[in-house]
């Protein structure tokens, strides 16, 4: 285990200065999460025009560099995609998260895979694991319209 | 009493964790165990192992009067009247379920009001909560003050004529508050209202005595003691376990069963229903001698100058915020450092073996009212030395420089 795999520079900013963070006015879709072990949360917040496409998307709440970084990045990365699509990233970061090597999807490019790549260190931490994937589970459960709070599984 | 000779007694920093020397801040959350109670537990069930109370034959004979030895140990240990007034439970968690429940049943109704701090602990809360939901009972919660203390007086403030039960923490898990407890008792008791004190944290860090203390109920983690997991204790005055209904139905705690009717078991038997964690109970006999053999005045002097030396340390490293400074306070220093979340700290301080617990330390109502999310917390045992509090301050230098601070 290496802490710089974990905490690369690109987590440390994003953690720091978390891009889209707040909440904007014409949502359409929004849901809730949290990780009931530590209290972190995250609200996300996204519109969805009539192509179903991402106009904006923004989060709040607060957390761990890693769960902020996450966040910050699942947001830049979805703005302007498709829902097939976002979900189809949202399947492919989980599964990477957990168990696969490398980021398959087509919808992305190679630096914005590399980007999410960062937040692979994490496989190694097993309890941060859930730091990583909350958002993620947030984002699908307000394209889902689901009413459910999510909480981070195991 | 030598620190050395003391933490050799415990297997666990016989070996590296993780290529690193264990350096254990987590006491407050569960604390190591000694070789002689982990040997006690691998003896009793290769050499001495039957379940107790019901069998004739030598071991179960045996077993039995083990079992029994720990309750004298533990009515002992805390000077309670009554080897009868020792509940052994699964953990102080079923201890405050135990009496949530079964005070809830007898003596609460609509509009009734648990008095409770902003201090407690989620297990000294959610067995209350399950009443304002079954029986529409109000839940009241004394303030906590700037130093994240309860004084005396926060408590009188939220006694009303409709109060019914007070159920607070002996130590705070997070700002290491000591409560009055003494003093809240004999208050709560001219206005004749029984007081339970939650002491996962009181019992392995502070002298106790029932007698003295006079509080009706004191819930005892058995885990936080040196002691094995599985196994609690509930203190709770004769009267009222002669008079509070059983709280779980099952074998042992029955005196007769008929298809009519069932009437139930004597002291102790009637709380404890089923088979019991009978070898945690017989190896926690030994946990107390453990602690009886060092003296819990050392243990006390020895974690107050632990922590004036961890206060002392910390207070001068930049960005480190302390949470909490009341003027009575054990073990435990929760804090945390501008710009760093505390599990992001946790986490690089796991990379030096140095073991600390992040989160809201199942203080929720705590954390809302501080305004954090959550907090890191280091907290003290018998086997730590100021080498760990130095190695915890290195650590913190670390996450500082990984975080760019």
């Amino acid at each position: 285990m290496d802490l710089k795999d974990l905490y690369q520079e690109i987590i440390l900013d994003h953690g720091k200065n978390p891009r889209n963070l707040g909440k904007f006015d014409n949502y359409n879709k929004d849901a809730k999460g949290n990780n009931p072990l530590c209290g972190d949360n995250v609200h996300v917040y996204l519109r969805l025009n009539e192509n179903k496409k991402v106009e904006d998307i923004a989060f709040e709440g607060h957390g761990c560099a890693i769960s902020m970084a996450s966040a910050s990045i699942m947001t830049d990365m979805v703005r302007g995609k498709e829902e097939k699509e976002v979900k189809e990233i949202v399947t492919d970061f989980l599964g990477m998260i957990k168990e696969k090597e490398s980021l398959e999807t087509n919808i992305l490019k190679d630096d914005e895979k590399t980007k999410l790549m960062s937040l692979s260190g994490v496989k190694q931490y097993p309890m941060r694991v859930k730091c990583a994937t909350l958002s993620w589970h947030t984002l699908t459960s307000a394209l889902d319209n689901s009413d459910q709070i999510v909480k981070t599984e195991d | 009493m030598n620190i050395d000779d003391i933490k050799r007694e415990f297997p666990i920093f016989d070996d590296k964790i993780q290529n690193n020397d264990l350096v254990y801040l987590d006491s407050a959350n569960s604390s190591q165990k000694p070789r002689i109670v982990v040997d006690r537990i691998y003896d009793f069930y290769t050499k001495e192992f039957s379940n107790v109370g019901r069998s004739v034959h030598y071991l179960a004979v045996a077993a039995t009067n083990l079992y029994e030895q720990t309750r004298v140990s533990v009515q002992k240990y805390i000077n309670a009247k009554d080897k009868d007034e020792i509940v052994f439970t699964k953990g102080a968690t079923e201890a405050i379920n135990l009496v949530a429940n079964t005070f809830g049943q007898k003596y609460l109704s609509e509009g009734d009001e648990v008095l409770l701090t902003e201090l407690e602990h989620h297990s000294n809360y959610v067995p209350w909560h399950f009443l304002r939901k079954a029986k529409n009972i109000k839940i009241e919660f004394a303030e906590i003050n700037d130093n994240g203390e309860v004084t005396l007086e926060d408590i009188e403030k939220k006694i009303t004529n409709k109060t019914k039960i007070i159920s607070v923490s002996h130590l705070s898990n997070v700002t290491g508050a000591i409560l009055p407890i003494k003093e809240i008792v004999q208050l709560a008791h001219s206005k004749n209202i029984p007081v339970l004190i939650d002491g996962c944290q009181g019992a392995p860090h502070l002298k106790l005595d029932m007698q003295d203390i006079d509080c009706d109920f004191y819930a005892i983690s058995g885990h936080k003691m040196y002691g094995p997991t599985g196994i609690g204790i509930l203190y709770a005055k004769k009267k009222w376990l002669e008079d509070l209904p059983p709280y779980q139905g099952g074998g042992g705690m029955i005196n007769e069963v008929k298809k009519e009717g069932i009437t139930y078991g004597e002291l102790p038997n009637k709380y404890e229903a089923g088979t019991m964690a009978t070898a945690q109970v017989i190896a926690f006999n030994e946990s107390i001698k453990f602690m009886e053999k060092i003296g819990i005045q050392n243990i006390e002097k020895h974690e107050k100058e632990l922590l004036d030396y961890g206060l002392e340390k910390l207070r001068k490293n930049n960005s480190v915020n302390i949470i909490g400074n009341p003027k009575e306070k054990g073990g435990v220093i929760s804090f945390t450092i501008e710009g760093v979340h505390p599990h992001d700290i946790a986490t690089i301080l796991d990379e030096d073996g140095v073991a600390i617990r992040a989160g809201h330390h199942c203080c929720q109502i705590l954390h809302d009212k501080l305004n954090l999310p959550a907090t890191a917390r280091a907290s003290f045992g018998v086997y730590n030395t100021k080498d760990d509090i130095d190695k915890l301050d290195e650590a913190i230098n670390k996450c500082k420089k990984i975080f760019n601070l």
